[in-house]
């Protein structure tokens, strides 16, 4: 973590303060970063020595918002910012296709199995396969199409396509929990939005 | 088709009564649930519905005051949310039909209001999930046992005259209400028939039964749970954690 204050000028400056805001680990998830987790939106400097930084939550009712902006502020006062205003911003919606791949990488070593990419990523669309295990009838309400086809989640502990879903909604409001059939070892699971 | 005009901040009032009221309706289940994880389930999909709630009132502060102030500090006769929310949260089949019956309505009324209003273009991949865990819990308590089949149909006429109001419009929000009646109606017949569960054919609306919660009337449930809800706020004013 940078403590001195950051000397720089302009557009390099502000940069250097976009990283040092965007190194500020979930206070949930400390294993990745709020640039990685993509719910840092801006930074901008307005006035000389005021910084506004555009924030979005995970979940609407994400409590974890408020940490992240007070750790947000306090990493950019230390770098020398005089004035700082985090705005909460809705607009467009955050969506787990923003957690970028290095963000990926360090859920699933930190035992979470990462979100699978959602109806709405750009790029080929998804084969459906059929699920590995189901735990109730197939849904047939016109779910979001952000809720993916299905793709199997695999086991973050093994790696095994055989798991099975305990309940949709676990220890935060953005994981669901699930076991892996193979290893027996029950796993988070970051659900798509 | 026109775009959709913004509502204004006032229009959504009735929207955040109701995710509030369910929130904390939800919230009694804490320490109560049958199993762990539907404990969790609850209380996630609860503080979706409390994040829903708070996001809204911080757009009505120079109308109404502080979130604190406009949750805490408000009369029976001045909240807005429709009388289904403020039901009792009675035994778990209760609790999961409310939940089928109020997310088959927030998530195609969000769905509708997303273009022009960032809390439901937000909200409204949250409340797919509240439905789907509904969705899940009515097969498998309808398609259950003796006991849960009745006790979900129980629910399910118990309720039933509080849906009609779902469908009032709410001045100023630009809803294509009897489209959304409409799908209601299918949507709940679909799931419904799916777990063995009778639609019932009783009124869904009526002189004395329901219907005015959007006017500020409500059934005496209502009254002892803000009393509850708003006791802290009120014998200490300010107090934080």
């Amino acid at each position: 973590m940078v403590t001195a204050p950051v000397r720089a000028d302009g557009e390099e400056r502000l940069e250097t303060l976009a990283r040092l805001a965007g190194s500020v680990p979930d206070p949930e998830l400390p294993v990745i970063t709020l640039e990685e987790l993509g719910v840092l939106r801006t930074v901008s400097e307005p006035e000389p020595g005021h910084l506004d930084v555009q924030l979005t939550p995970t979940y609407t009712g994400c409590p974890a918002i408020e940490a992240m902006a007070s750790d947000i502020e306090r990493v950019l006062r230390r770098a020398g910012a005089e004035q700082v205003t985090v705005r909460i911003v809705l607009s467009p919606p955050w969506s787990t296709d923003d957690i970028s791949e290095e963000g990926r990488r360090k859920l699933a070593e930190h035992g979470v199995a990462p979100p699978r990419p959602t109806a709405r990523a750009d790029g080929p669309l998804l084969v459906p396969l059929s699920p590995t295990r189901r735990t109730g009838p197939a849904s047939s309400a016109p779910s979001d199409p952000a809720i993916p086809p299905a793709d199997p989640v695999r086991c973050p502990h093994c790696g095994s396509a055989d798991t099975a879903l305990l309940s949709r909604f676990s220890s935060t409001a953005c994981k669901a929990l699930r076991r892996c059939e193979l290893c027996g070892e029950p796993f988070d699971h970051f659900k798509e939005v | 088709m026109t775009p959709t005009a913004s509502p204004t901040a006032l229009a959504t009032l009735p929207l955040a009564d109701d995710a509030l009221v369910l929130s904390h309706r939800l919230g009694e289940w804490a320490g109560h649930a049958p199993v762990l994880e539907e404990e969790l389930a609850l209380a996630n999909i609860a503080l979706d519905l409390l994040g829903q709630a708070r996001s809204l009132y911080a757009g009505l502060r120079e109308e109404l005051g502080t979130e604190d102030e406009i949750a805490y500090l408000r009369d029976e006769r001045e909240f807005l949310n429709c009388q289904l929310v403020e039901q009792p949260r009675g035994d778990f089949a209760h609790t999961i039909v409310r939940q089928l019956f109020f997310s088959t309505y927030q998530q195609p009324l969000y769905t509708q209001l997303a273009p022009a209003l960032p809390l439901a273009e937000k909200a409204v991949r949250e409340t797919a999930y509240h439905r789907d865990h509904a969705e899940q819990w009515t097969l498998r308590l309808g398609d259950g046992t003796v006991e849960s089949h009745a006790r979900t149909q129980r629910a399910a006429d118990a309720l039933w005259r509080f849906t009609g109001e779902l469908f009032q419009p709410v001045e100023g929000l630009d809803v294509r209400w009897e489209e959304l009646e409409e799908e209601w109606s299918a949507g709940i017949a679909d799931v419904f028939g799916r777990a063995g569960l009778t639609v019932p054919e009783s009124p869904r609306t009526g002189a004395w039964t329901a219907g005015a919660g959007r006017q500020g009337l409500h059934t005496e449930p209502f009254g002892r749970m803000l009393a509850e809800m708003q006791y802290l706020h009120r014998s200490h004013p300010g107090a934080t954690w």
